[in-house]
Parts: structure tokens; C-alpha cells; sequence
């Protein structure tokens, strides 16, 4: 019943070897862009640049991870990018600019309407039974005019500013020092809490077990993050005459969408749903499964996702601007997701690979950024890096399963 | 068991059917599935043709017949993916209705298509719980369908999975189609439907599948195979059905068939070397 934790390597070594090798590529990439920047430029790794870089990171990862819960059923929303600008154009708005309601209905608010424009894309494409594709793409393009049409409204030169409140401090206020410590600690015990009582579980009740090693390994891993992100977020990244300490809120919101979507995927008949519907449409058909109630909530969610990342994007630039890039975002958020090794064609997928590929473009653009690079060679790089990252994400999967 | 061809409506006293019109043919009640005069038309095209059969509990019965003879296109209209355009079901002697795949699971009719419904993506565990799962306070319950997956596979004797963790996709042919129907059998059901479950596989592997069949109907459960295998089907059927151009055109115990015989009923409609012709209704 017990495997020997050496045995248990050995298996594990046997399933890297045969492509099944996860993550670690993408990890390694992304070790690698790290310690490049940061020999070219110190300043890469200065707290104040890991903190602009996170920030940086937020609006690919969430819109990433909308794009996930479509990719896995096989669909695609392009219209997120520009769902998340006319999010950020009408918080500021309703908050700021011409409405000055209160925060707490204006934010949510623009949350819940993102999600059903979400949603209403998901009806053209399940009930009229058009390809999401082209509904989207429809969707990419009318949002863009509508996100231009409500900001240039306002007569204000193509710029709807925010100044404070909470839709400002989103990004750029944070939890005091003591709060982020205790909301690490928090988390991490919790996390190993749930990491070994689910390693005792399955030994108590009979099953084949992994060895404690893998456990112990994980919870080290996740105390040794923990550290990490508490010291580089508690440190001082104002300058000598304004302290700024402490994990701004965005990355709490960023741990929230994390921890949420990776519960509903790996924890509940939803998420399970949504790979059955992946891999095999017809059998999640015949098992008696909802298919289109899966599929319609996988746009609503994509929507949400649009909606929050919009908020915070308002946060990063203090308002909205009507040449936001919605096309190249939502690029971005599909190629993140595909370089963190969600499938393009559906049935695999996970929101940590929202995370991790959308890290990666943020310190791609941040460390290009860093070292002066041009926009014409930035774009080439980044076509390069691209291009690599899925090259090498695909070849190591190839042995995987037959047929992949 | 023999089987006396009934023909007179007697009423067996454990029937209950008090809404039975008289001159209504009461074999069905000791038969676990009875089809009457079951017809299917798409449009112009007639795919059965008044087809009468009886499966009896716990024996293996074979359906056998040429390609486009309608044998898929029955099983369908048992197992709730089309309804019948005429034709009556009967369910333990109990006129039933079956319109959609919920209804013939309620029953107890699990099948076994022949594209095995699995995905790919998923494991074992997950696949044989697919539209079922467990769950404990809104939560799947992992560790209770994992145990019963291990319980149900080591019951039918599927030892060659080295772990119920495995994706479906990484399986060889014959352990997808063990997991198809070990996937029917866990929910006890009382009849298992299976179409062309050796089609593809190799002869180990087909031997395999074969146990299986066996194991069940040795546990009292009733099971349907469709095969073009007629090797196969003398292997493991009790009861054979031949169909011909949409019409059940010979049915009855498998020794009363051999090899020359069937080939011919399958490719005439009729053979000269059956000592007595069976009727479709006994």
C-alpha cells in the first residue's frame, strides 16, 4: 500500500521523461527571463519593480484566467479585453468622473454587467448555435467602439481620470505590514492544513498514497513562498521621505480569483464538468450532463474574470483611456494561458497557468522596458518568447498521451 | 430452461397486470425486457420493422445481423436516444415507456456504445462517475468514488489497470471498453446493452471483454450484446437474435444455431438448415 519515497521519484521521473513534465519548463523559462533582466538591469529585481511588476501582471492573469474556462470547453471569448476596458472606463465614471456614486455599488455593479455581456455572448454562441469565434471577434470590435464612445462622452480629451477612493487604492493602497504577514500565515497554514489532513485521508481509508515526502516538500514550498512574498512586499518601495510598505490589494483580489477558480475546477461537479465537455462533448452528453448550462456559465465567468481584471486595470492607470489595448490583451491572455499549458482545443487547462503565463509576459514586457529596448525589437522578442515557450510546452508534452 | 412458446393470454397470478386487454400476449411477464411489434421509421426510410423479443434476466442475448440490418437502431429505441414509432416495451411484464437515456436508466438499462462515450481527458475514477459523482457537502467526494472504483473493477476481475488514476486516453482498447462496462455494471443495472464491444480490440484483449460478459450474466445481470463476431457470439451468448433488413427475422437459444446457419440468416433472411424456424415470438 505504502510507496517508498524513492520508489514514488522514480514513477515521477518516469512521467517527466515521458513528456507529462507539467509545469517545470514553464518554470525554468521563467527563472531564466528573471536572472537575465536582472544581470542586465539591478533594478529589475528592486522591490519597487517586483511590486510594479505584479501589478503589471494582473490584468493578463485575470483576463487569462476568463480565457481558461472557455478554452477548456473548447471556446474562446476575444471580446474580454475590451469587456475588461469598458469595465475600467465605467468604474471610473460611475465613481469618479461624472456620477460620484458610492464604491460599493459602482464596482460591483460594473462587475455583474461585464459578466452578462459575458453571458450574452455565450447565448449567441449556445442557442443560435454560432461559432464563439466569430461572436466574440463581433464582440471585440463593437466593444471597442462602445468603450470609445463612452469615454470620449465625457469630454474629457480620451481620458476619464480617477483620483482616490477606493477604486484608486485597489493597486495602489495596501494591507499594513502586520495584516500582510498575518494574511501569508494565514494561507499557508491553512494550505497545509488541507495538504495533510487529504494525505491522511487516503492512507486512512485504504487507497494508494504518495509518499509524506511530497507533502512535506509542497508545505515547504509554500512556507518558503510565503516568506518570500512577505519580504519583498513589506519592504520599503516609497524612498526615503514616503514609506510604502505592505501587499497592495490587488494580489489578495489576483489569490482570491485564484483560489476560487482552482476550487470550483478541481473540487466540485462544475468544474469537473467543464474537462468532461473538453474532452468529450458527446460523452458528457450521454452521462446526462447539462451541456449548454456548462457552457453558458463558462462565458458568464469569462466575463466576471473581464470585469474585475477592468477594475484593477483602472486602478494601474488612476482611470481609463479610450486607446486601451483590448485586442493585444486578450491575445495576451490566451497566449498566457496556452504557455502555462491550458490546451487550445479544450479538456486542459488549470488557473495556476493563468498565473504563471501571465507573469511571464509581464516580465517580459517590464524587463524589455528596463533595459530601453525599442518597441519594434520589443514586439519581435516578445513573438520570439512566444513562440519558444508553446514550442517547448508542446514538444515535452508529445509523449505524453497517444494521441496528443 | 426451456422456453415453451406461449401463445394463449394466461394470467400468471404474480403478473398484476389488471389492465390488460383481453387476447394481450402475457409472456412479456417472464421475460426481463419484451419488445412488441417495435417499429422505426426515419421519414421514408423503415430501419425496424415490427421486431418481437424477449430478454430474459441474468442470460446473455446476442444480436446479430449484416450491416444496416437495424441492430444499432434497436438497441436506441431501448436505451431512450430515439423512441419508437410503433411498438410496445415491456419492462418485467409492466408496459413501460422509454423516450429519453434518463428513463432507461431508471429502469436499470445501462449501455455501452460502440464509441465507448469515455473522455479521454479524464481518469478512470472520473469517467465511471461521470454525470454520477459523489459528493459530501457540495464537494466531490473522492475518496469514496475512488474506493468503489477499485471495489468494482477487482470484482469483474479487470486486473490489468495499474492504477484507477490513470487518464482513459493512456489505456490500451480493451481496458477502455472494461471501464465502459464496468462504468454500466456499477450502477446496478439490471440490464446492460453493449455494441460491438470487441469490434476493435485484439484477441487477449477480446477474451477479456468476453469474461466480463460472462461475469455479469453470472451475477444476474442481463446482458445484450451486438456482434458481427460470430465467433464471439457462440462464445458467450445464451440466446441469439437475427435481424435482416430491420426485421427480427429468427431469435431463440444459441444451440439451436451454428455458424453455417446464422451466416445464412444473416445474409438471406432465412436458413434451410434450422430443424424447426423459430417465430420472433415465443
Amino acid at each position: 500500500m505504502s510507496a517508498g519515497g524513492r520508489n514514488e521519484f522514480a514513477v515521477m521521473l518516469k512521467r517527466f521523461k515521458s513528456g507529462d513534465s507539467g509545469l517545470i519548463p514553464v518554470l525554468i523559462g521563467l527563472v531564466a527571463m528573471v536572472l537575465y533582466f536582472y544581470f542586465k538591469n539591478h533594478v529589475f529585481l528592486e522591490v519597487v519593480n517586483i511590486n510594479n511588476l505584479f501589478i503589471q501582471a494582473t490584468i493578463f492573469i485575470l483576463l487569462s484566467m476568463g480565457e481558461i474556462w472557455l478554452l477548456l470547453l473548447g471556446e474562446i471569448d476575444l471580446s474580454l479585453g475590451y469587456l475588461a476596458g469598458i469595465a475600467a472606463a465605467l468604474s471610473a465614471i460611475g465613481v469618479d468622473v461624472q456620477y460620484h456614486l458610492p464604491w460599493i455599488i459602482v464596482l460591483p455593479g460594473t462587475v455583474l454587467l461585464i459578466t452578462l455581456l459575458g453571458l450574452f455572448s455565450g447565448t449567441l454562441v449556445v442557442f443560435l448555435k454560432l461559432p464563439s469565434f466569430i461572436v466574440t471577434l463581433a464582440g471585440l470590435l463593437g466593444y471597442e467602439g462602445v468603450m470609445i464612445f463612452i469615454i470620449d462622452r465625457q469630454n474629457t480629451g480620451g481620458t476619464v481620470a480617477v483620483h482616490g477612493g477606493v477604486l484608486n487604492d485597489l493597486v495602489n493602497a495596501q494591507l499594513t505590514v502586520v495584516a500582510t504577514w498575518i494574511l501569508l500565515i494565514v494561507m499557508v497554514g491553512l494550505a497545509s492544513f488541507f495538504l495533510l489532513r487529504s494525505y491522511y485521508n487516503r492512507r486512512k481509508s485504504g487507497l494508494v498514497y504518495r509518499s509524506i515526502y511530497f507533502t512535506i516538500a509542497k508545505i515547504i514550498g509554500l512556507v518558503v513562498g510565503g516568506i518570500l512574498l512577505g519580504v519583498v512586499f513589506n519592504s520599503n518601495r516609497g524612498g526615503a521621505f514616503i514609506v510604502q510598505r505592505g501587499m497592495p490589494f490587488a494580489i489578495p483580489i489576483d489569490l482570491a480569483m485564484l483560489l476560487a477558480g482552482t476550487f470550483i475546477l478541481t473540487k466540485t461537479r462544475t468544474g469537473r464538468y467543464m474537462y468532461a465537455i473538453g474532452g468529450n462533448k458527446e460523452a458528457a452528453r450521454r452521462a446526462g450532463i447539462n451541456v449548454n448550462r456548462y457552457r453558458m456559465l463558462a462565458f458568464a465567468f469569462g466575463g466576471f474574470s473581464a470585469g474585475v481584471a477592468g477594475l484593477l486595470y483602472c486602478s494601474e492607470l488612476a482611470g481609463a483611456n479610450d486607446s486601451i489595448p483590448g485586442g493585444n490583451f486578450v491575445l495576451y491572455a490566451v497566449a498566457a494561458a496556452v504557455i502555462g499549458g491550458t490546451s487550445l482545443v479544450g479538456g486542459r487547462g488549470k488557473m495556476i497557468h493563468a498565473v504563471i503565463g501571465g507573469l511571464l509576459i509581464a516580465i517580459i514586457y517590464n524587463g524589455m522596458a528596463l533595459i530601453n529596448m525599442s518597441t519594434a525589437t520589443q514586439y519581435i522578442a516578445i513573438a520570439v518568447v512566444l513562440l519558444a515557450a508553446v514550442t517547448v510546452d508542446s514538444v515535452a508534452r508529445r509523449g505524453s498521451v497517444p494521441g496528443t | 430452461m426451456s422456453i415453451t412458446p406461449e401463445v394463449s393470454s394466461t394470467v400468471t397470478p404474480e403478473s398484476g397486470s389488471d389492465g390488460a386487454a383481453p387476447g394481450v400476449d402475457d409472456s412479456t411477464s417472464k421475460y426481463l425486457l419484451s419488445l412488441r411489434g417495435i417499429s422505426k421509421s426515419f421519414g421514408p426510410v423503415q430501419a425496424l420493422q415490427d421486431v418481437d423479443l424477449d430478454v430474459p434476466a441474468g442470460q446473455v442475448t446476442a444480436i446479430i445481423g449484416d450491416n444496416g440490418a437495424g441492430k444499432s437502431t434497436l438497441i436506441k429505441s431501448i436505451s431512450g436516444i430515439w423512441s419508437p414509432s410503433c411498438g410496445q416495451i415491456f419492462w418485467n411484464g409492466q408496459e413501460v415507456q422509454i423516450h429519453t437515456p434518463h428513463d432507461a436508466s431508471q429502469l436499470g438499462i445501462a449501455t455501452v456504445y460502440q464509441d465507448l462515450a469515455l473522455c479521454d481527458n479524464l481518469d478512470i475514477v472520473e469517467n465511471m462517475f461521470l454525470g454520477v459523482e459523489e459528493t459530501k457537502f457540495g464537494v466531490l467526494d473522492e475518496i469514496k468514488m475512488e474506493l468503489a472504483t477499485v471495489r468494482v473493477l477487482k470484482e469483474l476481475a479487470v486486473t490489468t489497470v495499474k492504477s484507477v488514476r490513470q487518464k482513459v486516453g493512456s489505456l490500451s482498447g480493451g481496458q477502455r471498453q472494461a471501464v465502459a462496462v464496468a462504468k454500466a455494471a456499477m450502477r446496478d443495472a439490471k440490464l446492460v446493452i453493449l455494441d460491438e464491444p470487441t469490434a476493435a480490440l485484439g484477441v487477449s484483449q477480446t477474451a477479456q471483454v468476453l469474461g466480463l460478459i460472462k461475469l455479469l450474466a453470472s451475477r444476474g445481470v442481463s446482458v445484450i450484446v451486438i456482434s458481427h463476431n460470430l465467433t464471439d457470439v457462440f462464445e458467450v451468448a445464451d440466446r441469439i437474435a437475427v435481424m435482416y433488413l430491420g426485421t427480427l427475422v429468427s431469435s431463440g437459444p444459441a444451440s439451436n444455431y451454428d455458424t453455417a446457419s446464422a451466416v445464412e440468416m444473416i445474409t438471406t433472411g432465412s436458413s434451410s438448415r434450422l430443424a424447426s424456424p423459430y417465430s420472433s415470438a415465443e
